[in-house]
This record gives C-alpha cells, sequence and structure tokens, in this order.
C-alpha cells in the first residue's frame, strides 16, 4: 500500500472568496506580512501499488477528485502526514 | 407526455418537481430512485434540487456517477428534454452535458428568496410560452450558484444564444449574471432558480410553470398528431 496526498485549489484567475476572507481575517489580526491567502483541498488516499499507479491517480482526480474547469490538483506518492 | 423525476440520496426538491408535474402540468409522473439502471421509457427528465450525497467533494460531483445517471446522458444524446434545477443543474455540469462550474456564492451566504429573472431566450423548448426578454420571479435557494466559466466557453455560449435565464440583480456573482443555460443541441438546460416551486398563485408566483408547459409544447410537436 501506498499514501496518496491530493491537493485540489482553485485555478488561477478563479475567484477564492474563503481564501480573501481568511486573508482579511489575518491583516486584521495584524499579521500584516500575509500577502495572500488561498484555500484549497486535501483528499489522502491508500492506494494498492500497481504498474499504472501515476496514470491511474490522475485519472482520479480528472474523472472526480477535482472539477478541471475552475480546480488544479497537484499530488505526492510516499509517506502520510500525521 | 410521461415524466421522470430523479432522485438521488440527499434530493429534496423531488416532491416539489413532482407535484408541480402531477397538479401543475397534469401529465404522468414517476420519482425514479438513483439505483435504477434506465430511464429510457421516459419522454422527459428532471432533475431536482437539493443535496445530493451530502453535497460532498462539490456539488453534484458523486450523483453524477450515480447509478441512473449513465442513462440520462444516454437519453440526452438521444434528443430527449433533460431539465437540471439548483441541484440538478450542478449535477449536469459536473456530468459534461452543461459547461461551466458553480462556485460558492460571491457573499458566501446561502441566498433563499424570490428572484427576478429576464428570459434571455425564449426560442428554446423550454422557454416558449415566455414573451421575448419577458421578466419573471422565481424562487432561488443555494449557496453555490455562482456560475462560473472560462471567456472562451462564455463567447461561445453567447454566440449560440444558449444563455436562457439571468438575474437582474446579479446576487450571487455569477459571470454575466447567468441562471440558466441550454446545450447546443437544445435539450438540455440547467437553471439555479427553481420553476417547480413557482407553479401556482398560491405560492406566491406561478411564472415557473410555463417552463413546464414549453416542455409539454415541444413534445406535443413531434408526438401528437395534430389533425
Amino acid at each position: 500500500m501506498v499514501n496518496v496526498q491530493v491537493y485540489v485549489t482553485l485555478k488561477e484567475g478563479v475567484l477564492d472568496p474563503q481564501g480573501s476572507t481568511i486573508e482579511n481575517a489575518l491583516q486584521t489580526m495584524g499579521y500584516h506580512e500575509v500577502a495572500s491567502v488561498q484555500t484549497g483541498k486535501y483528499i489522502e488516499l491508500e492506494v494498492e501499488e500497481g504498474n499504472n499507479l501515476e496514470a491511474r491517480i490522475e485519472e482520479m482526480c480528472e474523472k472526480l477528485l477535482s472539477n478541471p474547469v475552475i480546480e488544479d490538483y497537484t499530488y505526492t506518492i510516499g509517506k502520510g502526514v500525521s | 407526455m410521461k415524466f421522470a423525476v430523479i432522485v438521488f440520496p440527499g434530493s429534496n426538491c423531488d416532491d416539489d418537481m413532482y407535484y408541480a408535474i402531477q397538479e401543475g402540468l397534469g401529465e404522468p409522473v414517476d420519482k425514479v430512485w438513483y439505483t435504477e439502471e434506465s430511464v429510457a421509457d421516459y419522454d422527459g427528465i428532471l432533475l431536482p434540487g437539493g443535496f445530493s450525497y451530502g453535497d460532498y467533494l462539490r456539488s453534484g460531483a458523486i450523483a453524477r456517477f450515480a447509478p441512473v445517471m449513465a442513462s440520462v446522458v444516454e437519453q440526452a444524446e438521444k434528443g430527449k428534454p433533460v431539465l437540471g434545477v439548483c441541484n440538478g443543474f450542478q449535477v449536469l455540469l459536473e456530468a459534461g452535458l452543461l459547461p461551466g462550474a458553480m462556485q460558492r456564492n460571491r457573499s458566501l451566504k446561502f441566498i433563499c428568496r424570490p428572484a427576478s429573472l429576464v428570459v434571455a431566450n425564449h426560442e428554446t423548448g423550454f422557454t416558449s410560452e415566455y414573451g421575448e426578454s419577458e421578466r419573471i420571479t422565481i424562487p432561488v435557494a443555494h449557496g453555490e450558484g455562482n456560475y462560473y466559466c472560462d471567456d472562451e466557453t462564455l463567447k461561445d455560449l453567447q454566440a449560440s444564444n444558449q444563455i436562457v435565464f439571468t438575474y437582474e440583480d446579479n446576487f450571487n456573482g455569477s459571470k454575466e449574471a447567468i441562471a440558466g443555460i441550454i446545450n447546443k443541441q437544445g435539450n438540455v438546460m440547467g437553471m439555479m432558480p427553481h420553476p417547480e416551486r413557482a407553479t401556482d398563485q398560491i405560492l406566491g408566483s406561478d411564472d415557473g410553470l410555463k417552463i413546464f408547459q414549453s416542455i409539454l409544447k415541444q413534445w406535443r410537436k413531434s408526438h401528437v398528431l395534430t389533425t
């Protein structure tokens, strides 16, 4: 089994109202060094190892885990975060 | 004309849709559970609002892979009328039957109130009973109704007259105030406002009824002999 970590984020140019709201809050709290905040999703999978591992993960990301119209994804294969 | 109202786990406007067809339009209608494998026996397919699969991952993202959807897509490709309302619209977007995607409302708030709409295209099989640029009032109830598409897709929608409804007051931040769109073939329409909640004056408005009447009129043109 391998641990796959998938990160889904909004494409550039797509508004992220949650990110802007968090950014405003951090500014209000005095963290003026924060230049921008972007939100996204984190999805962790336990996957059986196989020949087409990467291709199949990309397929899962494109078909279900992300919506290519508004989202990008990245993934890493390896040890999970604990 | 026989209608199917598809019911996913978490749909909650299926009764309203059923009522709109049975009582408002006076046509036969069945509720079809998401595990069914065929909707081929029906003349029109309605995807109701709600929170299918709890809106997990993205609205409509899981429902789009429900067992019944393969047949819905097949019937849509055959040219049968398919109407998706609210969550039903989101399912059609996720299924790729309509272009674009939904984002959270600009205000991040769930908005539930009557909305003033403009009928931007009254020459479709879903809107033929309306007048040109008619102003109508139909309720909205959504948290993710902020329609998004890239500029290229928008140009394409505009060029092919696929924008069917727009908001008079763009309260959710939708691109070009889009409230409803239709596919190029003209048989699949999605809209965020709820016409099934506006089919009788007792509900505050019957402006939505004309959508169902338009669908029926279109169907009768090719299925009922008038001599």
